[in-house]
This record gives C-alpha cells, structure tokens and sequence, in this order.
C-alpha cells in the first residue's frame, strides 16, 4: 500500500477498492516497463537530427524524414521485401508440415511417435551457432549461401518444434467423437474433416501461423550468418549495416525509423491475436 | 484378424507419411550439419588459406580449450545465463502472477507482456544501445553523470543482461502462468480456510503443483539464454571481454572465415548445451517436457 | 425400420485381447434393446461395431437383412447418440440437427421442416438458434437427440447418452426416451453402466461381462431367474445378499445364517456342496411381523442391527455376521465395478428391507425370518444357478 491510498483506509474505502488499487499500480508498472524501450524507438525515429542527441524521451520536434531517407533507400526496401518474403513463406511451409505431423502425434498411434516428439524437442533446445559453422560450408557448395531457399531452411526447421508442439496441443483438444458423429450422420472422411474437424482446428493453426512468423521475423544469427548481399537481407540484418555505412552521416534516426517498421506488424498481432497467442503459448507449454 | 492388423498397419503408415516431411526436413537441417561439423573441427580448415586443408585430429579442440578469448566468452555466457535466469524467474513468477489474477485491466497487461516477447531483439537492443548512448539517451546519466557503461565491461554487461531480461521475462512468465492455471482454485480456498497465509499459499499450494511448469520454465530459458548473440552484437560487439560463445563463434567463421575453429566451437556448445539439458532432465526426471505423452482421444 | 442380427460377432485386438468374444443377438424390429454391464465389458464396443466406426473382427452384421460388415457408418443408414453428445460446437442448433439432412442433401425447406418437427417434439423451438455452448446439460442431450431422429434412420445407438445429466434430470430423461421410443417405434440398441436404466427402459436387457452375454431377457425374468451369480449381483439395488453355503448330510444347508432346510424345489438340482446362497433384500422380514404359519416355512436367525435407513415405505436393516464371506472371481468383479460399495463385498454384511412399521432399531438384537422358498443357490465354482 503506498502513501496515497493509505489515508483513504481511513475513510473506509472497502477492500475491494483497495485491491483494485493495489492491481491498478502493478498493472502501470507492467505496461511502462514493457512499453519504455519500444516508445524510445519511436521517439528517436520522429526526432530531427538537430534534436537527436537531446536525451529527451518525447522529440521537441518532429518530423518524418526518417521514414522518407529508409524508404527511398533500396537497401531498406530490399530488405523488407527480403524479410516478408522469406517469413511468410518459411510460416506457411512450416504450418503445412507441422500440422501434418502434430495431426499425426495428436491422433495416431504409430511407433515412432516418441522419437519424433523427442528429436522436436531436441531442435527447440539447439544451440543454432553450432550450426551457422556446417552451414555456411554446405550451402555455398550447394548454391544456397546468400538466397530466399538458404534461410527458409534453418526457419522452418527451428520453426517445426514450436508448430509441432502448439498445434499438437490445440488438436488434443479437438472432442474427435465429433468426427464419428460426423460419419454417423453420413459424413465421408472428406466431409467429416471438412465441416466439422478443419473449422475447429484454424484457430490452433492460424495461432500457430502467428507465432512462427513472429520466430522467422526475429531471427538475426542465420540471416547473418548465411547472406552477404541485398539479395537475401533481411531487415534485422540490414538494420546493423546502416551503422558502418555512413561515418559522417549519424544513422541512428534512419535505424530507429526502420526498427519501428518491423515493430509495426508484430503490434499489430500483439493487439488484435493478444488472447491467441496467449493461449498457444500456455497449451503448448502445459502439454510439453 | 488380418483385416484389423490391416487398419493397423493403415494408421502407421499413415503416421510416418504425416511426420516424414517434418522430421526429414528437421533432421537433414541438424543432424546431418553438426556430424558434418564434427568432421570438419578434426581438420585444419581456412577460408583465407584452403589449400592448407589438412586432417589434424583434436589439434582445433586443443586450440580453443587453452585460449583465453574462449574462456572469458564461456564465463561471460554463463554469467548472462545464470543471472538473467534467476532474475527472470523471479520477475516472471511475478509477471505470471499478476496476468493470471489481475483484477483489472487483465487484457492490457497481457497485451503489453506480449511485446517484448513479439519485438525483434535487434530493434529492442538498439533502443537500449540508444537509451544508453551519452547525450542521446534518457538513460546515460541514470547511473553516473557524463558516464558512458557501454564503454566498460561491468556496464556492458549489465545492460547486456537488462535487454535479455526485459525481452524473455514474458515468456519465462506465459510458461509460468501454464502452470498457475493448474493450480485448482478450490485447493487455494482450501488453504485459506486451513488458515494458510498468502505467502504460504504461493509457497506450499502453488509452488508444488507448478513444479513441472517451472522445471520447463527454466530448461528453455537456461538453454535459451546459452545462445545469446543479438543483444550482444548491436549492444557491444563484443568489445570489452563481452563476447558469448556464439559471439566468438560467429566472428570467427564470419570474420576470421576459420572453418575448422568454427566448427569446434560450434562442437562444443552444442556439447554445453546438451550437458546442460542432460543435468536438468537427471535432475528432474519425468517432470521433463515430452514425458507426458498420453498420445490421441 | 429393420431388425438386427449378430452373428457370432467377435473384436480382437493386434496386442491378443479380445474385447467381443463372439456374441450372437438378434433384436426384432422395434425392439428397445439394453447392452449393460461393467466398465470394460464390450458393450461399447458391440455398439461401435453395430455402428460401423469400429472393424469387426469376425462374424456377421446384417441390419434389415442386409450384411452390413464392409459398409461405412453413412451407409448402414442408423443414427447415434454419443455420451458426450458431441455437437457441432460451430453450428447452432438447427444446422446441428439439419446436419444429416443436409449431407443427404435434402431440400432446404425439406430439412427445415423436418428440424422444426423434430425440435417441437423435443421442446427445443425457442433454442434452435444458439450454438451448444450456450445451451444447458439437459437441452444438449436433447439436440444429440433430436439429430438422431430428424432423419429416420433404420436403427438408434445410444452409448450412455443420459450419464452426464445429474441425477433428477436422468430420471426425468429417461422416461422421455423411453416414450419417444415408443411413439417412434424404431429399433434402438442402448448401452449403459446403470442397472437402474437397463431395468427401467428395456423391451429387452442383455448383460455382458468380459465380452461375453450372460444373460438375456425382459427385465423382470433378469431379476427373477437370473442365470448366474453374475447376473443375480448386476441386476437389483441394494444387490442380492451372497452368503457361502455347504450342502452337508441331507437336506441342510450350513450358512452364516444358521442351518437351513434345502427348499423342496432345489433338492434335486444340487450338483456340488460348495455353494453361494442369494438372497434378495425383500425376502427378509422382521420376524415380529410374519405370521406364525409363514414363520412355520421359513427360516428365522438373530443378528445384531448395525445400521437402519427409513425411506418411507419400507426400512433397510443393515447386519454384520460373522464367519467367512462367499468368494467367487465374478461376485470380486461386482465388488471392484462398485467401487466395493453398495455392494456385496463380502457375505458378513447383510442388508434386508422389512416392511415400515417395524421396529427395528440400530444396536440391538433382532430375529429375522427368511423365505426360503425364494432364496437361490449358485454353484460357487462355475457361478451357475442350480435354482432355476
């Protein structure tokens, strides 16, 4: 209890206020604390550059310049698209194989399910450094160093555990006498899978969708390690070059602009999937 | 008899076509790669000199186990991992508690905890660096007036540590807040009219039935927090002693392009890693995560 | 409409268990059919094979003559209600129930009006337009119901469809579904775990334990002749008393009761001397209030009182005796299904209904008299009534 509401108990303020209250403050500390640094990248990135090294946490002027220098830079828009590509495809390559695979450990029995079940567990706990060494030597050999198809793989495979586990879980929780019931009102396999299993299964999918895209968006150790051009950059990478790039040209409004960028389509999930995401990350937790 | 084997046999095969494409996929990308790097660290590799391509047996390990860079990376990694973690399930514990019994609000805390978790840690790590950067930042002065921690090792590492934290503390609590939701409601009732204050509640009533969650919690964070490489790149670069293990291994296969270090570094982390893993799951047994698998229905 | 035949039907499993061990049944044309018996029994899974959603191992399935054995579940043209309901959690009420219509692809009209009788009749008009979730236990049973008979199938299967109701709203279902069986006249094979139900609904009640039919018959010939220690312990609550007995010299029988003359009727049919004597609750009564003539025919024994419930029109007297329990592997599976419970766990507890005006109270001694032309004796080693 702090000071301010400690001279309302007084006058009998009931303790339902009082633990409303007490929530309230914790709340506030919750939100700055996760809010400040991603605020401060925005505010750098609406200062002008005579104000940029003010240490003002809100810009005394503002200004979109920022946007328009990365934006008319191709190295930037390169990159974006570079990023965009290669997630959403490493997202749906990775939900298509794991929801065959989660489909299978979920509602199947078949020896070699624990193996499985094993080996995805053992990926998501791989140190991916001891990777970026083997991999950089096989695909150079193979044509894949610095292409799309080069960090798709590593995505996907890092992305396969988590899709595996969240969307295991969300399908055992599919009441699968549905799918009888379904073949006793004279549903084919088609059928019953098509109106009755696949409109309950979308939501753990597209949860799932969610947040393999948001893994491949984060990545920066393969995306680092496994290009060295603007052919095959993504924005996480790109954003660390703006710094060597310009010496007598302070970078740090152009990288704050960029950074609010591809902060943008992670906020835009965080509020309207909040209660999604939430729950694939629990379910897959609880299950294992 | 044979027709019911049939059905049988139909579901396994059924089983393995489902997985093939996963587990191909999964293993080709690391099993076939880390055997490869374990070839490729007997043998004296240079990019730079290729032509000196030569089998050297465990001359690479000897290498790195007797030099300095490495160890300091390996205590730096393990000091980050130690205190972040420890911290972090402290903080998340918290962070759970307050997601999952909040009075008010309980969707804009869960939203805000979100972001750090969904933010690319390299975004995060430039608005730390920023944040700390003299006469930029609304941090610099915080500690010391005109001080510059990014400069110095204890200050580096220090921030290292805040942006680590400040970026998995909400997982570290949605893993946590798994197994708060385990805990019946009924049993904490129970507790109360028993006489059980709060903070035996949370002790004696959560904690024990959270254990397997928190067991979790831990496991991937520990192994989670070993990797650390992108805070530490745009942060310090790894100036000031404060490389990780992946920091040195990356700079010298990028930098150096000294493929026979590389993979014997990449060898022995994944050997940490794995030893790491090993102990928790000794430890602790069947709490370890894939244990429960009560398969279909 | 159509009748049911079982063949021989058997279920075994790659691991070696059989869970169905070639059962043969025929259920008439309209016939209400009850499968019960102990959990693990096959009984569910006899309905899954009538169904089509599990193989059958061997035998025949024919529905209306037909061998239906290779048919999938859409084309045996028989409808189900699954214990956990299973409705569409994404379709309201009206598509729930027009769901098999609509895969029938029926006319639109058509199904509407077909959902909206079927809806009438079950009392669910004014909710046809929520989904599940927002109905109550009772209503969604009625759904899982009403899509059974939107579309006139040849057959019902009910897998335990009232055992997630609470108590009253069973009772109260029960009857529903038995009227509605009744007015629709369709074939329906009913599996439960509650004697209650199977006594309650049934043309015709088939126990099973361990895959196999012990019995099959009206209920009240169940309750009356059962056919094996099996069957006289399911059938009956409170359950029939089990005591051991042995047929010593003569016509005396040596029980924890005392020696009790061997009723006229039994004697020839003694084939062992160990045996288990059953007695049914009501054929006890306080002696006090059995005339002396009666009393002349029967056997009478004092035991202290343990226990009485009153409930109303008659009062159950519960009694401890002492000496060994009757042991039989089929009485020790009653006793496990029961959770040893409201069950004869062992034949040194007795329980007996008097008639409410007597006296009997709880601590002290009473004189008991039992019919002893009613009692049953089993064949403690094959469980066989030698009674009958």
């Amino acid at each position: 209890m702090t000071a301010v509401t400690h001279d309302r108990t007084t006058t009998g303020v009931s303790k339902e206020t009082r633990a409303k209250i007490t929530w309230s403050l914790l709340d506030i500390v919750v939100v700055v604390f996760a809010l400040v640094p991603v605020l401060w990248i925005a505010s750098l990135s609406f200062k002008t550059p005579a104000t940029l090294s003010d240490g003002n946490f809100i810009p005394r002027e503002w200004t979109l310049e920022n946007y328009r220098v990365i934006f008319s830079t191709d190295q930037f828009v390169r990159a974006l698209i570079n990023s965009i590509g290669i997630a959403l495809i490493a997202t749906a390559v990775a939900v298509v194989l794991g929801t065959m695979a989660a489909y299978a450990v979920a509602r199947l029995d078949f020896p070699g399910k624990g193996l499985l079940v094993g080996v995805s567990l053992l990926i998501a706990m791989f140190p991916q450094v001891s990777l970026v060494s083997p991999l950089f030597d096989i695909e150079r050999r193979l044509g894949l160093f610095d292409t799309w198809p080069g960090l798709i793989l590593p995505y996907i495979t890092f992305a396969l555990p988590l899709a595996i586990y969240t969307l295991s879980a969300f399908f055992k929780q599919i009441p699968w006498d549905l799918e009888k019931a379904a073949k006793m009102d004279g549903a084919t396999q088609a059928q019953a899978f098509r109106r009755v299993i696949a409109p309950l299964a979308a939501p753990g999918v597209f949860t799932t969708a969610i947040l393999v895209f948001i893994f491949c968006w984060n990545d920066f150790l393969f995306a680092m390690s496994l290009t060295s051009t603007e052919q095959s950059r993504t924005v996480p990478v790109a954003l660390s070059f703006f710094t060597g790039e310009s010496q007598f040209e302070d970078p740090t409004g152009a990288i704050s602009a960029a950074a609010v960028v591809i902060t943008i389509p992670i906020i835009l999930f965080v509020l309207f999937f909040q209660r999604r995401i939430v729950s694939g990350l629990t379910n897959g937790a609880v299950k294992g | 008899m044979t027709q019911l084997s049939e059905g049988k046999r139909q579901e396994r095969r059924l089983g393995w076509l489902l997985c093939a494409p996963a587990a191909f996929v999964m293993v080709a990308v690391t099993a076939y790669p880390i055997l490869y790097s374990v070839w490729l660290s007997l043998q004296r590799f240079d990019l730079k000199f290729p032509d000196e391509r030569e089998f050297v047996g465990l001359d690479n390990y000897v290498t790195v186990l007797t030099n300095e860079y490495w160890w300091n990376a390996f205590g730096v990694t393990m000091l980050i991992t130690v205190v972040t973690v420890a911290v972090e399930l402290v903080l998340g514990m918290g962070l759970a508690l307050i997601m999952h019994r909040t009075l008010v609000g309980r969707g804009l805390v869960r939203t805000a905890a979100l972001i750090p978790y969904g933010i690319v840690t390299v975004v995060a790590a430039f608005s730390w660096r920023y944040a700390w950067t003299p006469d930029t930042g609304y941090l610099a002065n915080l500690i010391t007036p005109d001080g510059a921690p990014l400069t110095e090792r204890a200050g580096s590492l220090a921030i290292i540590i805040l942006a680590e934290i400040w970026k998995t503390t909400p997982f570290m609590a949605l893993l946590l807040m798994a197994g708060l939701a385990l805990v019946p409601e009924e049993l904490l009732r129970a507790a109360s009219m028993d006489g059980a204050s709060a903070w035996q509640r949370f002790t004696k009533v959560m904690l024990p039935v959270m254990k397997p969650a928190i067991l979790v919690a831990l496991l991937f964070r520990t192994l989670d927090a070993v990797r650390v490489f992108d805070n530490i790149f745009v942060l310090t670069a790894g100036s000031n002693e404060t490389s990780s293990v992946s920091m040195i291994a990356f700079n010298n296969l990028l930098r150096g392009l000294n493929l026979g270090i590389g993979s014997t570094m990449s060898v022995l982390i994944f050997l940490t890693v794995a030893i790491i893993a090993f102990v928790f799951v000794k430890l602790f047994g069947t709490a370890a995560p894939g244990a429960s698998d009560d398969g279909r229905r | 409409m159509a009748d049911i035949v079982l063949d021989e039907i058997s279920k075994r499993y790659p691991d070696g268990t059989t869970a169905v061990d070639s059962i043969s049944l025929e259920i008439a044309d309209g016939e209400f059919v009850i499968l019960v018996g102990p959990s693990g029994c096959g009984k569910s899974t006899t309905l899954n094979m009538i169904a089509g959603l599990e193989d059958i191992s061997s035998g025949n399935l024919l529905i209306g003559g037909d061998r239906v054995n290779d048919k999938a579940p859409r084309d045996r043209d028989i409808a189900m209600v699954f214990q956990s309901y299973a409705l569409y959690p994404n379709m309201t009420v009206r598509e729930n129930m027009g769901f098999p219509l609509q895969l029938a692809k029926l006319d639109k009209a058509v199904i509407r009006e077909k959902v909206e009788e079927a809806a009438k009749v079950l009392e669910l008009t004014a909710y046809l337009d929520r989904k599940p979730a927002n109905l109550s236990g009772g209503q969604r049973q009625r759904v899982a119901m009403g899509r059974a008979i939107v579309r006139s199938p040849k057959a019902f299967l009910m897998d335990e469809p009232l055992s997630n109701l609470d108590a009253k709203l069973r009772v109260q279902m029960r009857t529903q579904v038995s009227r509605l069986q009744k007015q629709l006249a369709t074939t329906t094979v009913y599996v439960t775990h509650d004697q209650t139900e199977a006594m309650t609904l049934g043309d015709r009640v088939v126990v099973m334990r361990a895959g196999r039919i012990q019995q099959v018959g009206h209920p009240q010939e169940l309750y009356d002749r059962p056919a094996n220690l099996f069957t006289a312990g399911f059938i009956g609550s409170p359950a029939m008393n089990f005591l051991p007995a042995v047929a010593s010299s003569g016509d005396v029988l040596e029980t924890p009761l005392g020696k009790i003359t061997i009723p006229p009727r039994v004697r020839g049919a003694l084939t062992s001397s160990e045996l288990i004597l059953g007695i049914r609750p009501e054929h006890f009564e306080d002696a006090t209030l059995v005339d002396a003539a009666q009393r002349a025919r029967g056997h009478e024994f004092t035991a202290p009182v343990d226990l009485v419930e009153s409930i109303g029109s008659d009062k159950y007297a519960y009694f401890t005796l002492e000496g060994e329990s009757a042991t039989s592997a089929e009485l020790e599976e009653l006793a496990a299904d029961a959770g040893g419970a409201d069950l004869p766990s062992g034949a040194s507890n007795l329980v007996t209904r008097f008639a409410a005006e007597s006296g009997v109270r709880a601590g002290e001694t009473r004189d008991v008299w039992l019919n002893t032309e009613k009692v049953h004796l089993f064949d403690a080693s094959t469980g066989k009534n030698l009674t009958l």
